[in-house]
């Protein structure tokens, strides 16, 4: 049996970031790491990923970019990399290959049970991330057999892919990306979009990514939105950090030859049925966008900003066939592969206590849920619109380190 | 909500409750049994292609829900189909159900946005082929090929507002979905 006050359940950047927080208030603990540091970026991405903020959003406690390319965006060695020479520089207390199995309340905190024995600690920390599990819709035990069925977290490249069409399900980040690489091979290519956030990659003359932080989009509080629970469950922006900074919309997958149609809503006697839905998802996805470029605008005309700030733009609202495509036969359509983009959740089959609602979501406030010691961090708006970004985990850590300090102190309860 | 909306919010008035929209929601959200409700209407043939149709309950909130009073909603046909004219056709009456639904969605979202309603007026218009209820060409569906709806608002808003608020009440309304997407339907004989 080993003892540590925290244990930090994961190595990525939020546990890295709670550890040097830990560190700074002298807390002793350990980092249990399946595999190793960064595990998730080394293992579960595709080839061609890179990350969607610009190399100079990549700032932890204690440790930022210094290359000689601040506007560009890591690719996955870089990530990795990066994520290295932090776990080195904080000293991190990392058990590697150690996987969690079961972790249960006991009487002084929470014992954690892993594949190299067992630990207690008084307090715990999860940081195992947002994304352990894609989703896949219930309907995919519906398709027809011959077609292959594939989610992001197999993904690597094209060359997986059977010969013929892809239908790319879910036009968030991930399926809008995928999409792309994959009709740049020759495939037919069609993508299935339900609501989805769109957004330019450059505005102005700089990185979408340069204003959302300068304007403070990007930091804001979970307690100064309206509704916390939609915003949560806002999709990711449609975004990518690829060399040219080029916007990847709906409008550019058409000009690439794309077909875009509605939510994949049904399968009937092998055909995937589309909602007539569309239109609105792309009215909704442009009026957000629109209202973000209107909040930028408004921060720019009361700050004055040094160097060149170009002409404010609207952009061309997204074209949609005037008849989308309904339905889908898909033993005759030459579509060979499902590709499911339709999002991730968490794995908590391990977690023996009482903090997820009836949904297997994690109730929490701000990273505190209601056991007493056991903090989450990682979850989108966690704490801040930013929380799951490498930029966001520094705020969030330095928070629930303070909130775990004074537990352990005896001066604060759980959520 | 900022304080400013906060304000606005009071002086406007499209004649929705949002607080107890809002309340019934947090309810629902804790009990979501109680969110189950089963819709019915109760339809009795009156000649030829004319119907009538009679609404009272429903289910919902964990019981069977009373009103003051009943409805009737009737059907027909026009004289074109060599029928009477005594109603809509239930195809009117499919899209009036959009517009409907569409419309009460519209004056919540407004009503909490904080946006005034002077006048609402959606114009629907739905394709259809009758050469596919008539068995005349089976590629053709019975249904609506495209529905067409056009608001006209005069609101205290803007363009955009305004579209907002009509992009909103598609995405949170029942029927729309209901057009938009399968559901399955089960009919038996008794």
């Amino acid at each position: 049996m080993n003892y540590a006050t925290t244990v930090i359940i994961g190595a990525g950047q939020a546990g890295l970031a709670m550890s040097q927080q830990l560190s700074q208030r002298s807390i002793d603990h350990v980092l249990l790491e399946r595999g190793e540091v960064a595990n998730s970026w080394r293992k579960e991405r595709w080839d061609s990923l890179t990350l969607l903020t610009p190399n100079w959003q990549s700032r932890l406690p204690g440790f930022r970019y210094t290359g000689n390319d601040p506007d560009g965006y890591m690719d996955m060695p870089a990530v990795i990399d990066f994520l290295d020479r932090y776990a080195r520089f904080v000293e991190a207390p990392i058990e590697t290959g150690t996987d969690v199995t079961t972790v249960r309340r006991t009487q002084g905190g929470y014992a954690v049970v892993t594949n190299r024995g067992e630990w207690r600690c008084r307090t715990l920390v999860i940081a195992s991330g947002a994304c352990n599990i894609a989703n896949v819709p219930a309907l995919a035990a519906e398709l027809p057999g011959g077609i292959q069925s594939i989610t992001p977290m197999q993904y690597r490249n094209p060359d997986q892919l059977a010969d013929g069409g892809v239908l790319v399900v879910g036009a968030s980040a991930t399926g809008m990306q995928l999409a792309k690489e994959i009709r740049q091979t020759g495939r037919n290519v069609l993508l299935s979009a339900g609501e989805h956030v769109r957004a330019p990659r450059t505005y102005r003359g700089r990185d979408i990514k340069w204003w959302m932080d300068a304007c403070g989009i990007l930091s804001m509080r979970y307690d100064e939105v309206d509704d916390i629970k939609r915003a949560r469950r806002v999709p990711s922006l449609q975004l990518a950090g690829s060399k040219d900074r080029s916007t990847l919309d709906m409008n550019a997958l058409t000009e690439s030859g794309i077909e875009i149609v509605g939510r994949l809503v049904g399968m009937r006697d092998a055909r995937a049925l589309f909602s007539g839905s569309l239109g609105n998802v792309c009215a909704l996805a442009d009026l957000k966008m629109n209202r973000l470029l209107d909040t930028i605008d408004e921060w720019i005309s009361h700050n004055d900003l040094p160097g060149d700030i170009g002409p404010a733009q609207r952009f061309e609202n997204t074209r949609i066939a005037k008849n989308p495509r309904l339905d889908l036969d898909l033993n005759k359509g030459g579509i060979k592969t499902v590709l499911w983009a339709t999002g991730y959740h968490p794995d908590y089959s391990w977690l023996q206590v009482p903090v997820l609602d009836r949904k297997g979501r994690m109730l929490h406030d701000g990273g505190v849920t209601g056991a007493p010691g056991l903090y989450i961090l990682g979850l989108p708006f966690l704490r801040r619109r930013n929380s799951t970004l490498i930029d966001g985990a520094g705020a969030d850590a330095r928070d629930l380190a303070e909130h775990l300090h004074a537990f352990l102190g005896g001066r604060l309860k759980a959520a | 909500m900022t304080q400013a909306t906060m304000e606005k919010v009071t002086e406007v008035n499209n004649g929705v409750n949002v607080e107890a929209l809002l309340g019934a929601r947090e309810a629902l959200e804790a009990a979501p049994e109680a969110a189950q409700f089963k819709w019915r209407t109760t339809c009795d043939w009156v000649n030829g292609t004319h119907s009538r149709s009679t609404v009272d309950g429903f289910f919902g909130l964990g019981e069977e829900q009373g009103r003051s009073k009943s409805f009737t909603v009737e059907a027909d046909h026009p004289e074109q189909f060599a029928a009477e004219d005594n109603a809509p056709t239930p195809a009117e009456l499919a899209l009036t159900g959009l517009a409907s639904c569409l419309m009460g969605g519209l004056a919540a979202v407004a009503q909490h946005r904080g946006i005034q309603l002077y006048s609402v007026r959606a114009t629907v218009e739905g394709d259809m082929d009758l050469q596919g209820i008539m068995g005349i060409d089976d590629d053709v569906r019975n249904g609506f090929g495209t529905i067409r709806v056009t608001f006209d608002v005069n609101a205290d808003a803007t363009e955009d507002e305004i579209k907002a608020l009509v992009a909103q009440s598609q995405k949170r309304s029942a029927i729309f979905d209901a057009i938009t997407n399968p559901t399955n339907v089960i009919v038996e004989v008794n």
